[in-house]
């Protein structure tokens, strides 16, 4: 019997020939990411320690996005606690520098590694065929500590995709309307494995994004064939897989969905759950105070090129707030060099530096009681972005950025023509 | 006995021959500035002295730049306030997102040379860079602004500061000012004005006198004067007409003091922790390890001011572990930086690019510090606490001074 | 008027007491000065706004109250029942910010070099202070100034000036 690509990598990583799911193995960790939202606990639990060490100082990746610049000193004292401590032991670290997996994609990531991440949008990692899952503070200091770690082998949920989407149609709309048909736990505990000649059609940013998202159905990871895209993608960025898996006909797995990519349309997802998916049409003129374009999963270049060409010629509506902040270092230079930041400021939008901004709602962006965010951050849950009384749809770069001109929920071919 | 700057201003405004230093006089007011964290209280005190119409919408100016975007959970309230009362009131001149008030005011041409103008911010002064009366009020004083045009004054003494010669390489008008307020001592032009002459002054641009105006604050002084000239003219777009001669201080006008400086002998300076006035070269605090570099605000956030930090970082990268936080004063540093490299040069330098506005000078973000950090900083105020913990040292410099630092994680002088 | 007398426990304070010391930045923002009134004074002494009990008078050096304009400085000191500031010197913008809230300020240079923590102070206003024996005197208002503060405050001028009061 075959494997899953979730299984052949937990199999090399267990030193094991074949693993099932539902077996638990003691595996070897590739890489082990953490960023500034818990890694002062981890330090913290370090100290403690009768014997504390690094196994592998190499595999660690600090990375301070959650509140950069930090915003109170309470902040400022959990990034010095870890800035001191990467400094002390050598370990890679990044201030300011990006979101979290975003720079581990830029710079990190390899087909066929498993890695740990303090933090659950790790399944990003799989769009490079990479078995990426989020795990808590505990979990990362013991893998940090020892190299290991223990996973339970996941069942596998297999999305073939087919066709592909329409102009206006974005990855996003794809997996926020996978997650409104599977349900907020439709994965929970499993892996989604996403192939089929329309996975061919997407881009690395588009299959990032999709990944990303799958913790929002309770996946424990995502994964992707490491296809061409994908290899080219790690070229440009300078590095090479680890090993490249494909999963085996004869795999088994939990359920097959079959997606027609031209059967998408846009979609938000609706206050407060990830899974209140609904056709962006049906929340047509709802009104907006703050539209925010960023995150993991949409603040890469192809996002702002997407959101420049409908802001081009237009403004931001008088009274929203349109956050723009790009997913890293390298994605801002870019935008700087296209002249796309030029194009957002001219629009009245504010671009910021990148961060984790109103996606993660501790600072830059939070809303007050009563006002309500578009927005393409991963996120919906009551609270996420600042009051407890406030209202947070998530939706494509381009349905966001033309809410942000319409000042209420609004598709991209539905705004009037531009000024000339 | 001829007149200062200031009681020529204060006569063209009042129709008054012959008001002069120590009178007490009720200006008309040609503009005033609220910013976001005041707004709602100026609002509920307009009512409760029972006003309903501003006297007059035009002359009011609202920005938002202090808690944009949002840090806090009621932030956003200050915002809707604004734009209820704007609307309320028929407000046109509401800035949302388009950065720091004070740089706002005179780059979008609120203001212009002569004018009285209140903004319910200490740093309000900042308009003597083009010739305007500007001083910073409560708000409500602001309050009763709105509802009558007008406020009493008492028309400073003037301690006039004259500065010859040219700045040696890497001396900035920062330096200047921070070794005044040095000299003068924080309360040392306390309910005064400072005029501003002499030949190095008519060489600077606008953005460097805006840079000693802003900071005169932290002197005490009640405002800071530069005489309009032809750089004054271009920048506000305008011709000068009249006001330049009527502003134009008498040769015999009585000052209370008349401070000199010669600019060969200026050095870079900085503003050690906890005071303004606690003053020292660069050079006796070289090689001091720093955490943090801020470049902004609306002292030092500037066009110019990114350009001379982008020349000095150009080629090179920020020190490991420390951070060079760059905030744009406005939309526009933001754009005119876009669009002559600067931005690009400083982010390949490793800088944090953030959004247009107070940032980290008004301590509620943007890179605050905790216990035991050192942050050198281009901005206005050092006070403890002001940046995060009362732990934090504050360093206050030139945006020289602040490049050379980054680069080299340790104080440093820009060679 | 008759001079105004009181007497009052003292809280002393250094030289160049800004606004940030006396209300800071994070705080602003809060919704009523009432929810400030804890934090006052936190950056040099979190435990003051505790200890500060109605009817207590601050006692500073100079400059008392530079830096920025926020009213909020003046009005926590209200609400924590300050009866007055009494300083070497005051900055421009808390000095008519307090005016404006009728908080009571006294400039008297000479008393600070002499009284400690819980010292008692007997206040006659715009005569003199006396303290441990020792009397220093203290100048009026301006009439400009008791104008404001006979009415109550700006606020109150202006509700006055608009026939409300």
């Amino acid at each position: 019997m075959g494997m899953t690509l979730a299984e052949k990598i937990i199999a090399a990583a267990a030193g094991e020939q074949t693993v099932r799911a539902g077996e638990i193995h003691t595996v070897e960790l590739d890489l082990l990411m953490s960023n500034d939202g818990t890694t002062h606990l981890t330090i913290d639990m370090y100290n403690r320690l009768a014997h504390p060490r690094i196994a592998d100082v190499e595999k660690l990746v600090w990375i301070v996005d959650h509140n950069m610049p930090s915003d109170s000193p309470k902040t400022a004292a959990s990034q010095k606690k870890m800035r001191d401590f990467a400094r002390e032991h050598g370990i890679t670290f990044y201030e300011g520098q990006g979101v979290c997996h975003q720079l581990m994609m830029e710079r990190h990531v390899r087909p066929g590694q498993l890695i740990f991440g303090a933090d659950s949008h790790t399944c990003a990692y799989g769009a490079l065929g990479a078995f990426g899952t989020g795990v808590g503070c505990t979990d990362y200091l013991y893998a940090m500590v020892t190299g290991h770690s223990w996973v339970m082998v996941p069942e596998s949920l297999l999305f073939r995709l087919h066709g592909r989407l329409r102009p206006g149609v974005t990855a996003r709309d794809l997996i926020l309307t996978i997650i409104g048909r599977i349900g907020a736990n439709g994965a929970n505990y499993r892996a989604m494995e996403f192939t089929g000649e329309g996975l061919g059609t997407l881009t690395m940013s588009d299959r990032i994004a999709i990944c990303n998202l799958c913790v929002e159905a309770g996946a424990k990871t995502a994964l992707m064939e490491a296809d061409q895209t994908a290899l080219d993608y790690l070229a440009a960025h300078g590095r090479t897989p680890k090993a490249v898996y494909a999963s085996d006909p004869d795999a088994v797995y939990a359920a097959a969905y079959d997606i027609d990519l031209g059967e998408i349309v846009p979609v938000v997802a609706k206050p407060h759950f990830v899974d209140q998916v609904a056709p962006a049409a049906d929340c047509l003129g709802v009104p907006i105070d703050e539209a925010f374009l960023g995150s993991c999963n949409n603040g890469r270049i192809e996002d702002l090129r997407a959101a420049a060409a409908i802001l081009d010629g237009r403004h931001v509506a008088e009274r929203v707030r349109f956050l723009v902040v790009p997913a890293s270092a390298d994605v801002q230079r870019q935008a700087m060099e296209e002249g796309l930041t030029a194009i957002f400021l001219r629009a009245g939008a504010i671009v910021m530096n990148p961060n984790c901004s109103v996606c993660w709602g501790s600072c830059q962006g939070v809303i007050g009681a009563g006002e309500t965010l578009i927005s393409t951050g991963t996120r919906n849950f009551r609270g996420r972005a600042g009051h407890r009384d406030s209202f947070v749809y998530l939706a494509s770069a381009e349905t966001v950025t033309a809410s942000a001109i319409a000042g209420e929920i609004t598709t991209a071919d539905r705004l009037p023509p531009r000024e000339v | 006995m001829g007149a200062t700057m200031i009681e020529k201003l204060i006569r063209r405004n009042t129709g008054s021959e012959t008001a002069c230093a120590g009178d007490i006089v009720t200006v008309s007011v040609d503009r005033v500035m609220i910013h976001d964290i005041f707004i709602p209280f100026v609002a509920e005190k307009f009512r409760e002295m029972g006003f309903t119409r501003v006297w007059d919408p035009d002359k009011i100016v609202l920005i938002y730049d202090h808690l944009v975007p949002a840090s806090q959970l009621d932030d956003s309230r200050h915002h809707r306030t604004g734009d209820a009362f704007a609307a309320e009131q028929g407000l046109t001149h509401v800035h949302r997102s388009d950065g720091i008030c004070h740089q706002l005011m005179t780059e979008a041409g609120y203001v212009k040379p002569g004018d009285v103008v209140f903004g319910t911010d200490s740093h309000t002064t900042t308009y003597g860079c083009v010739g305007a009366f500007s001083s910073g009020i409560g708000y409500t004083e602001m309050a009763a602004i709105l509802g009558t045009g007008e406020l009493w004054v008492r028309i400073p003494e003037t301690i006039r500061v004259v500065v010859e010669g040219r700045l040696p390489p890497h001396v900035t008008s920062k330096d200047l000012i921070l070794r005044l307020i040095g000299d003068l001592g924080a309360d040392g032009a306390s309910y005064c004005a400072l005029e501003f002459t002499g030949s190095c002054v008519e060489e600077l641009s606008v953005a460097s006198r805006m840079t000693m105006a802003n900071m005169a604050v932290e002197a005490g002084a009640k405002c800071a004067l530069f005489r309009p000239d032809g750089k004054t003219a271009a920048y506000c777009r305008m011709e000068l007409g009249e006001a330049e001669r009527a502003l134009a201080p008498d040769e015999d006008a009585h000052y209370l003091r008349t401070v000199r400086y010669q600019a060969e002998d200026l050095v870079p300076v900085l503003a050690c922790p906890s005071q303004v006035d606690n003053i020292r070269p660069v050079s006796e605090l070289e090689g001091l390890p720093i955490d943090q570099v801020f470049l902004g605000s609306c002292t030092n956030g500037r066009l110019e001011d990114l350009m001379c930090a982008a020349e000095i970082l150009k080629g090179g990268h920020v020190a490991p572990f420390v951070k060079l936080i760059v905030t744009p004063a406005s939309r526009q540093v933001y754009l005119d930086a876009l669009e002559n490299g600067t931005m690009e040069t400083l982010q390949q330098a490793g800088a944090i690019i953030t959004h247009p506005g107070c940032g980290l000078c008004c301590g509620r973000t943007g890179g605050i510090l905790t216990d035991g950090e050192r942050v050198v900083a281009t901005n206005n105020r050092n006070f403890l606490g002001r940046m995060g913990t009362s732990k934090v040292e504050i360093f206050l410099a030139s945006p020289a001074t602040a490049a050379a630092s980054a680069l080299a994680g340790k104080i440093m002088r820009a060679k | 008027m008759a001079a105004e007398t009181f007497t009052a426990r003292v809280w002393a304070l250094g030289d160049d007491i800004d606004t940030d010391i006396i209300m800071p930045t994070e705080y602003l923002a809060l919704k009523s000065v009432e929810d400030m009134r804890p934090y006052a004074f936190s950056p040099l002494r979190p435990e003051l706004a505790g200890q500060i009990r109605p009817g207590d008078v601050i006692v500073a050096g100079r400059n008392f109250g530079c830096g920025s304009s926020r009213e909020q400085a003046p009005e926590v000191l209200k609400a924590l029942g300050v009866r007055a500031v009494i300083a070497g010197s005051f900055a421009r913008i808390f000095f008519r910010n307090a005016i404006n809230n009728g908080l009571l300020l006294i400039e008297c240079p000479g008393l600070r070099a002499n009284v400690a923590d819980g010292d008692e102070i007997a206040v006659e206003v715009g005569e003199a202070i006396t303290c441990k024996g020792k009397t220093y005197p203290i100048a009026a208002l301006s009439d400009n100034l008791l104008e404001i503060i006979n009415a109550g405050g700006l606020v109150h001028a202006m509700r006055r000036r608009n026939g409300l009061e």
